[in-house]
């Protein structure tokens, strides 16, 4: 019975808009009180029953809620034979409720989207070999999947057997089309724009990448700031308070109107509704534009970031750096840049492989007793010789000579923004490069817009020299600028401008810069749709996009205010609604349930605002 | 232990996760400290002991305070 009543909720908004309608008319143009009062009292308790069933069913586990207070009130309207406020004011809370369940469902489409592009069904290889739809909870790690031209990949996997060109879109953000064939990774979510792939499932469900993300975003929204927290704590004690003060103005007063319009205005209806709107909306513009913001907590810190401090390589940069210049010190060059190839052979390091590209084919040597000194490069045995491939720091640890001219050279090029590689064969210094790593196209511009927002510091951290450092500095238009950091380093230097009472933002590699992404208040890791990145980031570039920053940026400045109107917006009206009932006499439930249910709207469209922001350049 | 995962229709009154939220916890089996009412997603995520209370039973108490459940799992 009682599902049926509530059920019928929209019906019951309906036919009391009618009743009430009837109830005025009749009152008014043909002076028939009677049939007034009728219409007026059927549309309150058909209107009161849904309300009052809530209302019970909260108290059932303790909860003093808002249908409690306004049942009350509908129920000393009829005691005073005040029928058609009765009418109208549980009209208008059933009304609003309606209201606020549309525009709120259009808040949170933004993110709907995105969980619809979940896969639900999958084709998977049965004992006989045959491919049978079925649902996508139902694979297993380990099954084989078929994935047809146009089909949603199901669940991450490799590919067994076929090709294709897949669309990454919504992992990455990249409209591109990405290659795949044999032994390629492809992600759940994306989709096969041609070819035909069998694949074997390695992460099902919750724990495919995009599954990651849905849960991100949905834990995001739900996510509390400290404001929040508060509020829900002082809604929870504030309801019943208003609950005594109705009663005891009651008792002091014995004006039972005065009373039970207290208990309408009371309620902290867009206080609760407020932020979590702001909230919601802001997530949601970020999802739209490649950019997952974790949280309420975190888009308040970012929008009062203080300083923003940038990793050099493979962010600001490139980082696929190459070599500019190469100097020999000995002549007929013999089997150095061999050696030299060997070694670099086996680092992983970008300068190492930029050197590997520069010197294209030599020939091979096996490399032994390989010592790698940190912050200065390579020590090994190659071909009976001993190697040592580094920076200065290397070639003076090892004391290999530097003569005046190789001197003016490191300079020279220091000066010119290289990073530099020596080379020394059984302690002579042989060769001199100069590696030079460009930085990304358009980082200047966002980095200006980012100055424009009021960030007032931004800094790059480099393990690379100070000369490379500085020039990227001056060329970008940075604050401050720090070469030769190791990760530790970098790490210290964030704590020091957190000590001084600075909120910290860094955005860097996910790989080795964890401690100084987790030390920042707001870490952003540039690998994109990496797991990696989506575990350590506070905000994630969904596809490595430099240029989401800005974006990202205002978005936190903009939702933070946001939810400062809401908030405004919210205890203005109850106290404005608290002083009129107190003040004026013209006050009186319907109004006030009009204006109640009016701010919760306001509260609601005003977050919706955010849903359209954009940065303006 | 197992955690389940519930999900109600679209929520909307501002008092909502608390009733749904009491409404969890009042039930034996069900570890207090894990609910978590998803306002903006509609979910309702907890761990509780099969062998105490069934995930059915959960669904029940939601239902009863007028909230529909669209879909509930649970996992180990």
């Amino acid at each position: 019975m009682q599902r049926f009543i509530l059920g019928k909720k929209n019906q019951i908004v309906l036919v009391s808009a009618i009743l009430i309608v009837i109830g005025f008319v009749s009152a008014l143009a043909f002076k028939n009180e009677l049939v007034a009062n009728w219409a007026f009292g059927i549309a309150s308790v058909i209107g009161a029953a849904p309300i009052a069933i809530q209302a019970f069913q909260a108290l059932k586990v303790k909860v003093i809620s808002i249908d409690l207070l306004v049942t009350i009130a509908v129920i000393g309207a009829f005691l005073i034979k005040n029928l058609e406020e009765s009418a109208i004011v549980t009209f208008l809370f059933l009304f609003g409720a309606y209201l606020e369940q549309r525009t709120l469902n259009k808040t949170r489409s933004a993110i709907k989207e995105l969980t619809e592009m979940a896969p639900e069904s999958a084709l998977k290889q049965m004992e006989n070999g045959e491919f049978v739809e079925v649902e996508v909870d139902d694979v297993d790690v380990g099954d084989i999947l078929l994935v047809k031209t146009g089909a949603r990949v199901p669940v991450d996997g490799t590919v067994l057997v076929g090709e294709g060109f897949i669309n990454e879109a919504s992992i990455t953000g990249e409209s591109v089309p990405v290659s795949k064939e044999v032994d390629s990774g492809v992600y759940a979510g994306t989709i096969l724009d041609n070819g035909t792939l069998q694949i074997v499932a390695n992460r099902v469900g919750e724990d495919t990448t995009f599954g990651k993300i849905i849960e991100l975003v949905e834990e995001a929204q739900d996510s509390k700031s400290e404001a929040e927290r508060f509020i829900d704590r002082f809604a929870k004690y504030y309801t019943p308070a208003v609950l005594v003060m109705a009663f005891i103005v009651w008792l002091f007063s014995r004006d039972v109107e005065l009373a039970i319009t207290i208990l309408v205005l009371g309620c902290p209806g867009a206080l609760v509704i407020g932020v979590p709107v702001s909230n919601v909306a802001g997530i949601g513009n970020g999802a739209r534009h490649g950019v997952l913001l974790k949280g309420s907590e975190i888009i308040n810190d970012f929008s009062k970031v203080d300083a923003i401090i940038f990793d050099k390589t493979g962010t600001l940069t490139i980082g696929n750096p190459q070599v500019a210049e190469n100097v020999y010190y000995t002549d007929g060059d013999d089997e150095t840049l061999s050696y030299l190839a060997s070694v670099e052979n086996e680092s992983d390091h970008p300068l190492a492989n930029a050197i590997v590209e520069y010197i294209g084919t030599a020939k091979m040597y096996p490399v032994e007793n390989t010592e790698v000194i940190k912050g200065g490069g390579i020590v090994a045995q190659v071909d009976g010789h001993k190697v040592a491939v580094g920076n200065i720091a290397l070639m003076e640890k090892e004391n290999i000579p530097l003569n005046d001219q190789a001197m003016a050279d490191i300079e020279r090029m220091e000066q010119n923004g290289n990073s530099l590689v020596l080379t020394a064969v059984d302690g002579e210094l042989k060769t001199l490069m100069g590696i030079r790593d460009q930085i990304r196209p358009g980082v200047k511009e966002d980095l200006q817009r980012l100055k424009k927002l009021g960030v007032k510091n931004l800094v790059v951290l480099s393990g690379d020299n100070q000369g490379t450092v500085d020039l990227v500095a001056r060329e970008l238009g940075l604050t401050e600028a720090h070469g030769h950091m190791l990760p530790e380093d970098k790490a210290s230097y964030i704590k020091k401008l957190q000590d001084e009472g600075q909120i910290v933002a860094f955005v860097g590699d996910g790989v080795n810069d964890s401690p100084s992404l987790a030390l920042a208040q707001i870490g952003i890791a540039m690998g994109g749709g990496t797991d990696v990145a989506i575990e350590t980031s506070d905000v994630v570039l969904m596809n490595s996009d430099f240029s989401r920053l800005p974006h990202a940026l205002g978005l936190c400045k903009a939702t933070a205010r946001n939810m400062h109107q809401n908030i405004v917006i919210a205890v203005g009206v109850v106290l404005a609604l608290l002083s009129f009932v107190f003040f004026t006499d013209w006050m009186n439930m319907s109004i006030g349930m009009l204006v109640h249910e009016g701010s919760i709207l306001v509260v609601i469209l005003n977050g919706m605002r955010l849903l359209r922001y954009r940065l303006k350049y | 232990m197992q955690k389940a995962t519930i999900q109600t229709e679209p929520l909307t009154c501002p008092s909502c996760v608390q009733k749904i939220e009491n409404a969890t916890k009042s039930l034996d089996g069900v570890d207090k400290e894990s609910v978590k009412v998803l306002f903006n997603s509609s979910k309702v995520k907890f761990d509780f002991d099969p062998a105490k209370v069934s995930l059915e039973d959960v669904v029940k108490a939601i239902t009863a305070l007028g909230y529909e459940v669209v879909k509930s799992q649970a996992k180990d």
